[in-house]
């Protein structure tokens, strides 16, 4: 299992895209190259037989606690909206989206 | 040939869980807020906050997985779905893949012709909803309510089983009757507490494969929901008539111009990166809860259908037609506990109840006659105080707040029905007196003629003489 699909430059582009990262042209190769070597790391660990052992989601060996269905916040909104470039009527207003 | 083609349609459903508080902060979910006035920290994902869980979405999401029969997620997980759009504060929604709380189970649908159909249940997890995005023009800018952002949610998951549009909407209407009946959510759809996403495709009658499907998101009412279907069965059977292929996308259904139409593709970018959510632990849900959450657990639509059947000898259509609200069940029970009467009580529920609950456009719960009230107007009729005919004026006296009680009105207007022999014989001995014609005809085998008589009677009375007794004495009058 040598022959792992490698990352390519494209693939690179994509997920900065959707993580809304702007990457220069002239990083893309060291990106690539370095993603690819982790990738690397991860297919050795791959090659560790796990059948039966149940994924580890988190590395505390605890449960979640949980809330009481209680209302416990007040309204802020002018003190959270202070620091909003803009605001209208309560809203926050963002550059546009859609059509 | 249109009836080439198999309709293949699954629904994602997301309701709206009647909480009090967000799915992971402390924020109301209360209605109809000014704007970012329920938004606090966690909901706006300021840097530092961290995600507080509410125990109330628990048992309410095992309820349902219970109430379909599905397997409970004993260790229940969450993940982040990510993506990046102004309404989503965090860019990620805090969601369940790998392993959430419900999985599997099915529902039974019962459709027009009487047939009724087991829709599968993929799976139901439990999610944030996001917030809000208002298009209007603010100077070229969108404005942003983030009031709704952390309501839990459950989204339910079907297997693509349904075969038309008319058993969509039966689906979706059959999970809506669950989640109300189980309290799981308060179900208000023009408050967004129930919404549909249908996966649409066709395919050749008798292909093994499914077509390229669409997914036509946000429909909040069964009507838009059936014609949303309609519609992308068309669109897509025009293109694949013409031979065109259709294309795998996200659409939008607006009722106004009743069309679907792409939404752009940014919006659609189908790689969420899913990955476990570092700020929140496995939630455990052992067998002891489970139980606990069974136990407590209403009588289901289906087990009072058949109680009403079974043990009240209802008629199928009206059992169907009672259990079917929660509210009209409840009213219909206490009706009968207070008359003692099922079979009486159905009848006034479905007919003069509906009825004037259509007519006035109430709910129920809304209406002005109690179902106590209505069950002492139907002790009337039994204990033969009243007609079934009178009986229609006190409920409307009653309906339009003219008396507290049947038996005041009934008092105050005179209403009591004569069972008095001696006060009716004179009123029949005229009326026979008054149609000769009608007697020498009745005499000579025409009997059918009783009623006319009866019906005079009960004129002359103003309804108040007792049916049954002015039928035996005008029989015996004329015999």
């Amino acid at each position: 299992m040598t022959n792992e699909i490698a990352v390519t430059e494209e693939v690179v582009s994509n997920v900065a895209e959707l993580a809304q990262l702007r990457v220069a042209e002239e990083d893309l190769e060291i990106l690539t190259a370095g993603m690819n070597n982790i990738l690397e790391l991860a297919n050795q660990m791959q090659s560790i037989d796990t059948s039966g052992v149940t994924p580890v989601s988190n590395p505390l060996d605890a449960t979640q606690r949980l809330r009481t269905d209680e209302v416990t916040e007040t309204d802020q909104h002018e003190l959270y909206q202070s620091i909003a470039p803009e605001t209208e009527g309560g809203l926050y207003l963002v550059p546009r989206v859609v059509e | 040939m249109s009836s080439d083609w198999e309709v293949v349609i699954g629904l994602e459903i997301h309701v709206q869980l009647s909480t009090r508080s967000k799915i992971f902060s402390g924020s109301s979910t209360a209605f109809g807020a000014a704007p970012n006035t329920q938004a606090s920290a966690v909901d706006l994902g300021l840097p530092g906050v961290l995600p507080a869980v509410n125990e109330a979405v628990f048992p309410k999401a095992v309820a349902f997985g219970l109430a379909i029969g599905a397997t409970i997620g004993q260790r229940s997980c969450f993940d982040r779905k990510n993506y990046f759009y102004p309404d989503l504060p965090k860019g990620y929604q805090i969601t369940q893949m790998d392993e959430p709380i419900v999985l599997g189970g099915s529902v039974d649908i019962s459709l027009r012709d009487g047939s009724s159909k087991t829709i599968r249940v993929t799976r139901a997890h439990l999610e944030e909803d996001a917030g809000k995005s208002l298009h209007e023009d603010f100077h070229g800018m969108t404005g942003i309510d983030l009031n709704r952002a952390g309501t839990p949610l459950l989204e339910i998951v079907s297997e693509p089983d349904m075969r038309s549009a008319e058993e969509a909407v039966a689906y979706a209407r059959t999970i809506h009757q669950l989640v109300t009946y189980l309290s799981v959510s308060d179900g208000n759809m023009a408050e967004g507490s129930l919404r549909c996403d249908a996966n649409v495709s066709l395919r050749k009658q008798g292909e093994q494969e499914y077509g390229t499907r669409t997914e036509t998101k946000n429909v909040n009412s069964f009507r838009f929901l059936e014609q949303a279907i309609r519609h992308e069965i068309s669109r897509q059977k025009e293109i694949l008539e013409s031979g065109g292929r259709v294309a795998q996308e996200t659409r939008l259904y607006d009722p106004v111009r009743d069309e679907t139409r792409p939404m752009r593709s940014k919006e659609t970018a189908t790689d969420y990166r899913y990955f476990p959510e570092p700020d929140l632990l496995p939630v455990i849900i052992d067998e002891a809860f489970i139980n606990r959450v069974r136990e407590a657990m209403p009588e289901l639509p289906t087990e009072k259908k058949q109680r009403y059947t079974e043990k009240w000898q209802l008629p199928e259509a009206d059992a169907a037609l009672i259990s079917s609200d929660l509210g009209l069940a409840t009213y219909f029970e206490a009706c009968v506990a207070s008359c003692d009467d099922p079979i009486l009580s159905a009848n006034w529920v479905r007919g003069e109840l509906l009825g004037s609950l259509n007519r006035d456009d109430l709910a129920i719960e809304d209406s002005p006659l109690s179902a106590e009230a209505l069950g002492q107007t139907i002790l009337r009729i039994k204990d033969g105080t009243i007609s079934g005919k009178i009986a229609k004026t006190v409920f409307t006296a009653l309906w339009e707040g003219k008396a507290a009680s049947a038996d005041e009105y009934i008092e105050a207007e005179g209403l009591v029905q004569v069972s008095d022999t001696g006060e009716l014989e004179p009123i029949i001995d005229k009326i026979i007196a008054d149609n000769p014609k009608q007697v020498e005809q009745y005499r000579n085998g025409k009997t059918k003629l009783l009623g006319f008589f009866v019906g005079q009677v009960m004129k002359e009375t103003g309804g108040k003489a007792n049916p049954q007794q002015v039928n035996e004495l005008v029989r015996g009058k004329l015999g």
